[in-house]
């Protein structure tokens, strides 16, 4: 190939952004290292100084080169060994470029992993196969999770050190399938490797001829990320207004999704003043039509008045503009986050200031269990709510990852305390007020809606007396596959047989239904839990017994549906092993046959007054 | 496949396009640090871009360290006056004075105050609260970690354990009056990428990239140009001509040459590919000691 292709070909191939978080002594620098001499992109000059430092560093073999000190760079990761801020390095192959967020996985730094996936297409998530699946990996998971990671490496890896057993790969992989169906990780993709030996890395292994699929690096050459990007919501921050000269007037900026074209109406937010787009600007001239991420200069037929901050959009696709919203945070600084402090924040191009109404509860990475909190320390996850002086425009993160996102800056050291992703904008009903906690906030709400609950004519002690029961929600939680499903259509059944009204709700059902608005995942469930009680104070004031499951549900989660199935009552059954610190359940079912089970439930109902003796 | 694809060099674009744009909607006062290399060229190119049809809203900051080579200084003023761009010149009148010179004084201290202490000195001057610079994270391993939004305290230092995080494009522009930020749009770009740029675009750099003859002595294993009378040369050392090119461009007895016959972009690339030596090999002052551009840093330098 000569020069010229080579370098038109260097010009025109697409880029990937990902990231590798693991553990300690995972080996993930040692991975990357053999990703970039594997691909020829370590220096002669400076593989022979690596050469010199694995000798100087103890505790490593003289023979072996050790990758990590290419890519440790600060003086005191390197004498402490660990990597302990996010670098970015970068490699090509023909077809592609790379920019790699090498972010350590130190226990104290998630904050870094957040930064290295923000921008981030694809994580690799390493596992030693000594280990399996271990706390650590289900904290990466679900970091990448929550920032809107769509596609997922899993990398086996040390499978020299597990004799390239396919046993082991397998049992890792049904793992963190298992462990990971509670996440948003849309793609998975699983590879047994040795970074070490080069095994499946950059070359097929000779010792793995069990696995099929493809090595490291024709997985990171062939996924296809541009189409998980959003090309339907067209969201122009106006960064700069550029007007050199009385003829002309533009306004600057990224397209930060969406796409844009000559004649579209569109209005500026927040004056919501309408006009259609005469010109594209660039320097490399005009164009016709603009998407993301394009940075491009809009010129509109009419003279509006649009400043930096603000937001160019289609008249007939806006976002949520709104003082106040609902997201998770990554607590970043040393000092402690409270309800009330009050924050600078930085969103779409746009800085206003931001106070904190209520700490809903803080997440715990491990174990993704909810707890209520008074304070978010470095490196916590917490669910919160936030009012603004200025209204922000925005989207979902799930949705639009540039409109969702936001950060929070310490307005007296100026450091970047937090980063953000918007759930979504808060309901009328539910917005805070100054000195409420969720607690009382959900107490309020259920107290407000009984109020003004518009009862029919027939009660429900007629109800009662007529069904020989009253209404009752039965819920059915624990974790995935112990066979809750079964559990609650077989329980259906035989309530239905003896004379019970009973009715089962699918999960399903619900989702692809009621829930249909709101995209399933990790950070909509808060808004599944809230009609998920609402559907229960419904149907159980029909008289029903209304049967149904939720997934992992914690002690937040339950707390909360059972305020809002109040004032009827929610009957909880764990089955397997229990996710409650503190919550007790009504009742605990552990392997028990399909019948016992049942009938197990059958029987605590009866002793509960809910359902007659004669049933059993 | 999807029909918006952008390529890697159309984004890395529109990403450095973003950062400048970000950048003056934040700051009241900044200013572009030009070296005259060619990262500087490329710089300057995405500036003119990002604010056309208008003019670059700053100015250009060079830090003469009275030591560059001449044609650097010739091409300095013939672009800028081309391109019609606002150039500053600065140097630090009191170690020119004091004759201070690399041969003297040594590359670390000669470093210092020629070029970190005149640096310094400007921009206090000109009390800027951006600086924009050209340095890209594939350079060095302590530039890596650097953010595109790199905080400095009042006295210009870099705290490699105090960096704030930076995530998604949302850059934390906050600082108290005094403290700056040093702001570097090609934080992404490769050595690769900067020149298929200047490629494409028909960016002008200095003649010195190109190979050519020109007159150098062999020292520690560099080659380093005789530019002008001032070189002081060591005994048994004579100037002999050669066919040589710069990978970067500094103080020209501090910057080595490398033999080559490569006097067009392409025949550089297709060197650089088969070059077995990092870009910053034929920098003296990197190899001071194992962490000394991580040293530097911390004191102001780029």
């Amino acid at each position: 190939m000569n020069i010229d292709t080579f370098l038109n070909q260097h010009e025109n191939k697409d880029l990937l952004r990902f990231l590798t978080s693991g553990s300690v002594d995972d080996g993930k620098s040692t991975l990357i290292g053999r990703l970039l001499y594997d691909s020829k992109l370590i220096y002669e000059d400076q593989l022979a100084k690596l050469k010199e430092e694995s000798k100087k560093s103890s505790n490593k073999d003289e023979e072996e080169i050790d990758y990590s000190l290419l890519l440790d760079g600060l003086k005191a990761e390197r004498e402490q060994g660990i990597t302990i801020d996010v670098a970015y390095r970068y490699f090509s192959t023909p077809n592609r470029k790379f920019i790699i967020a090498d972010t350590p996985g130190h226990e104290q730094y998630t904050r870094n992993m957040a930064t290295g996936a923000s921008t981030a297409d694809l994580a690799i998530i390493l596992i030693d196969a000594r280990k399996g699946v271990i706390t650590q990996t289900k904290r990466h998971a679900f970091i990448n999770s929550l920032l809107g990671i769509k596609h997922v490496i899993v990398a086996v890896n040390k499978m020299d050190l597990a004799d390239y057993s396919e046993q082991v790969f397998l049992d890792i992989m049904n793992d963190f399938n298992e462990f990971s169906q509670q996440l948003d990780l849309q793609n998975k993709y699983y590879i047994p490797l040795s970074a070490l030996k080069g095994d499946n890395v950059v070359d097929r292994s000779d010792k793995t001829d069990w696995y099929k699929g493809p090595t490291l690096l024709e997985m990171l050459e062939t996924v296809n990320v541009t189409g998980t990007r959003n090309f339907k919501d067209f969201r122009f921050p106006v960064q700069w207004v550029n007007r050199p000269n009385l003829d002309f007037r533009g306004f600057s900026g990224t397209i930060v999704s969406g796409v844009v074209k000559q004649g579209d109406t569109v209005i500026a937010l927040p004056s919501r003043k309408e006009s259609r787009v005469q010109r594209i600007v660039t320097a490399d001239g005009d164009m016709e039509e603009a998407f993301a991420p394009q940075a491009v200069t809009l010129v509109l037929e009419d003279e509006i008045d649009i400043s930096s901050g603000e937001m160019i959009v289609h008249a007939s696709n806006v976002p949520t503009v709104s003082n106040s919203f609902e997201g998770y945070v990554v607590w970043m600084d040393d000092k402690e986050l409270k309800k009330s402090d009050t924050f600078l924040i930085r969103h779409a191009g746009k800085t206003t200031k931001a106070r904190i109404d209520a700490l809903k509860y803080h997440l715990d990475v491990n174990t993704l269990q909810k707890g209520r909190t008074m304070g978010l320390r470095l490196n916590e996850i917490g669910n919160v709510s936030i009012t603004t002086t200025q209204p922000l425009f925005f989207d979902p993160y799930t949705k639009n990852r540039e409109t969702g996102s936001f950060v929070l800056i310490d307005p007296i050291t100026n450091n970047t305390a937090a980063a953000g992703m918007i759930v979504d904008a808060l309901f009328d009903d539910y917005a805070p007020g100054d000195d409420d906690n969720e607690e009382t906030r959900i107490t309020d709400h259920v107290e407000k809606r009984e109020f003004l609950w518009d009862n029919g004519l027939v009660t429900q002690s007629d109800r009662a007396k007529r069904n020989h029961h009253r209404g009752k929600a039965v819920l059915l939680t624990g974790a995935v596959g112990t066979g809750k499903r079964d559990i609650a259509k077989m329980l259906e059944k035989r309530m239905f047989d003896s004379n019970l009204q009973a009715y089962y709700l699918g999960v399903s059902n619900v989702q692809s239904g009621l829930d249909c608005d709101i995209p399933l995942g990790f950070t909509t469930k808060d808004e599944h839990v809230r009609r998920l009680g609402e559907l229960s104070r419904i149907i159980t004031d029909s008289g029903q017994i209304f049967i149904t499951i939720y997934d992992g549900a914690d002690d937040y989660d339950i707390e909360k549906l059972k305020s809002l199935s109040s004032p009827n009552e929610l009957f909880v059954v764990i089955v397997g092993e229990s996710l409650f610190k503190d919550f007790e359940a009504d009742l605990h079912l552990y392997d028990q046959s399909l019948e016992n089970a049942v009938e197990e439930i059958m029987k605590i109902l009866s002793e509960n007054n809910i359902i007659p003796e004669y049933c059993i | 496949m999807n029909q918006y694809n952008l390529s890697q060099l159309k984004q890395l674009e529109a990403e450095s396009i973003h950062i400048l744009r970000d950048a003056m909607s934040q700051f009241d006062n900044p200013i572009m640090l030009y070296s005259i290399g060619k990262d500087s060229s490329v710089m300057v190119r995405l500036a003119q871009k990002a604010f056309y049809p208008g003019k670059v809203p700053f100015k250009l900051l060079h830090i003469n360290s009275t030591w560059k080579f001449r044609e650097m200084l010739e091409f300095r003023d013939a672009f800028c006056s081309e391109q019609n761009l606002d150039l500053l010149v600065h140097y630090n009148k009191e170690g020119f004075e004091a004759g201070v010179n690399p041969f003297d004084y040594g590359s670390r201290k000669y470093t210092d105050i020629m070029k970190t202490q005149a640096l310094l000195q400007a921009l206090s001057d000109g009390k800027y609260d951006c600086a924009f610079g050209g340095a890209r994270r594939d350079e060095e391993k302590s530039r890596a970690k650097e953010r595109i939004y790199s905080f400095r305290d009042k006295h210009h230092q870099w705290d490699p354990k105090n960096q704030r995080p930076e995530l998604w494009g949302l850059y934390n522009g906050k600082i108290n009056p005094g403290e700056s930020v040093r702001c570097f749009p090609i934080s992404n770009w490769t050595e690769l990428d900067v020149w298929q740029y200047i490629r494409l675009e028909g960016i002008p750099i200095v003649p010195l990239y190109y190979a050519k003859e020109r007159p150098v002595v062999e020292r520690d294993g560099q080659w380093i140009m005789v530019d002008d009378e001032r070189m002081r040369l060591k005994e048994g050392e004579t100037p002999q001509s050669r066919m040589v090119r710069f990978r970067t461009l500094g103080c020209y007895p501090l910057t080595g040459a490398v033999e080559s016959n490569a006097d067009t972009i392409e025949k550089i690339v297709a060197e650089m590919m088969e070059a077995r030596d990092s870009e910053r090999s034929t920098r003296v002052i990197d190899h001071d000691g194992d962490s000394s551009m991580e040293q530097k840093k911390r004191e102001g330098y780029f």
